[in-house]
């Protein structure tokens, strides 16, 4: 997710300068891009260990949790100064732990290896696209806001229904709605780094990774479904 | 275990709309609103990403 108040991070940004914000933006940007790079690669290093240790299902639910708590509770704090660089280390690095254990679920499938490499694939393809339309658009995506907040909380109160109703076509329909719902947040999210209103490259580091990770585990979930699997 | 873990989970979920709440507020509330062009503009690459998942789809198929 994205800033926990980015409406509040947008007023407060209002540049100075038009050259100096430029130059702010583009730090902004390189640093998100840098950092973000730094925590997918780890995210793959914690991934590796969990499946080397054969960690069960349950670890992914656990790891999950755990990040989410960081999320919500530490790292709009530590994103202030530089201890937020190892509070989001460890959030991506709980994140990649437990989702190697769901890695190992998929590839012990018979044709997992195929869905997970096509997950992969799909989410890097929609991540490079959304985000280099968005950067090259002159259009600033500051307007979805209001609808995928409204999305989000629509799909949080579905998740949790889904916890306790266990019902497959929920799920399905849940993930086709998150990965458009974060396919919003990859153009909101760079839009806003873009104009300059975000200024936290740790926190847009954050809302890019949450949207990419959360593409990646629902076109796992889907593609797993409709692989017949 | 797995119950626990069901409860913990719908607890941070639940946790979490809390925390959304007013960012949610302040968005509908004072969030620029979109200019003409701005929902086509949008559209479009999303609608590119559902083609997509449907290309992935049929690739595993």
């Amino acid at each position: 997710m994205a800033n926990p108040n980015p409406f509040l991070s947008k007023q407060q940004a209002a540049p100075a300068t038009r050259v100096g914000s430029v130059l702010e933006t583009n730090k902004v940007l390189k640093n998100t891009y840098l950092l973000l790079a730094a925590t997918l690669g780890f995210s793959a290093f914690t991934a590796m260990i969990s499946m080397a240790l054969a960690m069960p299902s349950w670890v992914y639910m656990v790891s999950v949790i755990g990040a989410m708590l960081l999320g919500i509770f530490v790292l709009p704090r530590a994103a202030q100064s530089a201890k937020g660089v190892g509070v989001i280390f460890l959030i991506t690095g709980l994140l990649g732990f437990g989702l190697g254990s769901i890695l190992s679920m998929y590839l012990a499938l018979p044709n997992g290896p195929s869905i997970v490499a096509t997950a992969f694939g799909g989410t890097a393809v929609i991540f490079l696209g959304l985000s280099g339309y968005a950067l090259t658009s002159k259009r600033d995506f500051s307007f979805l806001g209001g609808f995928l907040f409204a999305g989000m909380m629509v799909a949080v109160v579905a998740m949790v229904a889904n916890i306790f109703l266990n019902m497959p076509a929920l799920a399905l329909a849940l993930s086709a709605a998150i990965i458009l719902l974060m396919s919003g947040f990859i153009l909101f999210d760079t839009s806003r780094i873009k104009s300059g209103a975000e200024t936290n490259y740790i926190m847009a580091t954050y809302g890019i990774y949450i949207a990419i990770f959360n593409i990646f585990i629902s076109l796992l979930q889907i593609l797993g479904i409709m692989g017949d699997d | 275990m797995d119950v626990f873990l069901k409860i913990a989970a719908a607890g941070v979920l639940i946790m979490m709309l809390f925390f959304l709440w007013p960012t949610f507020k302040a968005w509908q509330e004072n969030g620029p609103k979109a200019e003409k062009g701005d929902w086509q503009a949008a559209i479009l690459p999303l609608a590119a990403v559902v083609g997509l998942v449907i290309v992935l789809i049929m690739l595993v198929r």
